[in-house]
C-alpha cells in the first residue's frame, strides 16, 4: 500500500502542489489537506509546505496555527506522527510550539531565492534516516524571515540532543550557529527553510530533495512495521 | 457607576523587536534618511502598533488580560516585545 501523505492547504499556501508531486513521484501518495478541517484524514506523515499561510498577517505562522487542522497536526505529532516544515511551514511549526526557536528577518534585508548547500547534522530524523551525517545536499531557499533564532538555553538544549539536522555551508541569512532545519525532541518532527521539492528533478539543478522525501517515505514503513 | 460594571479602555500595543534582534527595516531606513539631508539620525527602529477597544471591570484587569493575548498570540516573545498603554475610553 502506497503511503499516504497529507499536505495542508492554508490560504496563501504556495508550494503544497509540489510537495504532492514529489511524494507522488517516489511512490507515495500526497494528499492535500484543508486546514479548515479538523482531521487529517488517517495519512501516515503530514507536511506544512511553504507559501504565506493567511498572508503572513501579524508575523508568519501566527494565525495559522489557529486552523483546525493543526489541533489535529499537533495530536498526530505528538503520538509520533512524522511532521515535516518548509519554510512556511516551519515557521508554522514554531509558532504552534512544535518545534522550539523563531524566524526574524533575514540579516542583510534581501529577499533570499537561490541554491544553498545544506549539511546533514543528524540521520537520525524521520526526514534524514539513511543519510549520512556530513552528507552535503544542494537544495533551493526562498524566503525572508528565514533566520532562525533562539535563546542561548535552547540553542544549547538542540546542540546536546542531536537536534539540529541541516546547517548550511555558507550561511545566506544570519541563522544562529548556521541552523538551517531542526527537529522535535521526538526526532519525528523537522522544520526546515530550505524547499526540497524544488529539488526533485535534474533540470531543476539538483536532485538531492529526492533523499529527504524517500526518507520520509521509509520512516512510515518503520512505524508500520513497529 | 456601580463597581462591577463593565468599563471600556482604549489599549494601544507597540509591538517592538527585542534588542539584538535583526531590523533590516529599520536599518534601511536611517542609512536613507541623509539622502534627503535629514543628518544625525540614528537607532531608527521599526514596529507596529495594534489599537483595539476592550471592556473590563477594570483599568488592571484590563492590562492583565492584553498582557495575556501578548504572550500568546500579538506578540512573538522569542523576538518581540510590547509596550502596553490602557486608558479609560472618554464616553460616548
Amino acid at each position: 500500500m502506497s503511503v499516504r501523505v497529507g499536505v495542508v492547504l492554508f490560504p496563501g499556501s504556495n508550494c503544497e502542489q509540489d510537495v504532492v508531486e514529489a511524494v507522488g513521484m517516489l511512490g507515495g501518495v500526497g494528499e492535500i489537506l484543508w486546514h479548515g478541517d479538523s482531521t487529517i484524514n488517517g495519512v501516515d506523515a503530514v507536511v506544512v509546505p511553504g507559501g504565506f499561510a493567511h498572508g503572513d498577517y501579524l508575523r508568519p505562522g501566527a494565525i495559522a496555527r489557529f486552523s483546525p487542522i493543526m489541533s489535529a497536526v499537533a495530536d498526530f505529532a505528538n503520538d509520533g506522527g512524522p511532521v515535516v516544515g518548509i519554510c512556511n511551514g516551519f515557521q508554522v511549526l514554531t509558532e504552534a510550539g512544535l518545534l522550539p526557536g523563531a524566524l526574524q528577518k533575514n540579516r542583510g534585508l534581501k529577499f533570499l531565492c537561490g541554491p544553498s548547500t545544506l549539511r546533514v547534522e543528524t540521520s537520525d530524523t524521520v526526514f534524514t534516516d539513511g543519510i549520512d551525517p556530513g552528507a552535503e545536499l544542494s537544495i533551493p531557499i526562498n524566503h525572508f524571515e528565514g533566520n532562525y533564532t533562539c535563546s542561548p538555553e535552547t540553542l544549547a538544549q538542540l546542540r546536546d540532543e542531536d537536534r539540529v539536522v541541516f546547517r548550511y555551508v555558507d550561511n545566506p541569512n544570519g541563522s544562529v550557529d548556521d541552523i538551517a532545519g531542526i527537529c522535535s525532541r521526538g526526532r519525528n518532527v523537522v522544520g526546515l527553510m530550505p524547499h526540497p521539492e524544488r529539488a526533485m528533478l535534474e533540470v531543476l539543478g539538483s536532485v538531492d530533495g529526492r533523499r529527504l522525501f524517500t526518507s520520509l517515505l521509509a520512516s512510515v514503513g518503520r512505524v508500520r512495521a513497529a | 457607576m456601580c463597581d462591577d460594571e463593565a468599563m471600556t479602555f482604549d489599549v494601544k500595543i507597540e509591538v517592538r523587536l527585542r534588542a539584538g534582534v535583526a531590523d533590516p527595516e529599520g536599518s534601511t531606513i536611517e542609512r536613507s534618511l541623509p539622502a534627503l539631508g535629514f543628518d544625525g539620525v540614528t537607532g531608527v527602529h521599526v514596529g507596529k502598533c495594534i489599537r483595539f477597544t476592550v471592556e473590563a471591570t477594570d483599568e488592571g484587569a484590563a492590562r492583565a488580560e492584553v498582557e495575556d493575548m501578548c504572550s500568546r498570540f500579538l506578540t512573538n516573545p522569542v523576538i518581540e516585545d510590547a509596550e502596553i498603554t490602557v486608558t479609560a475610553a472618554a464616553p460616548a
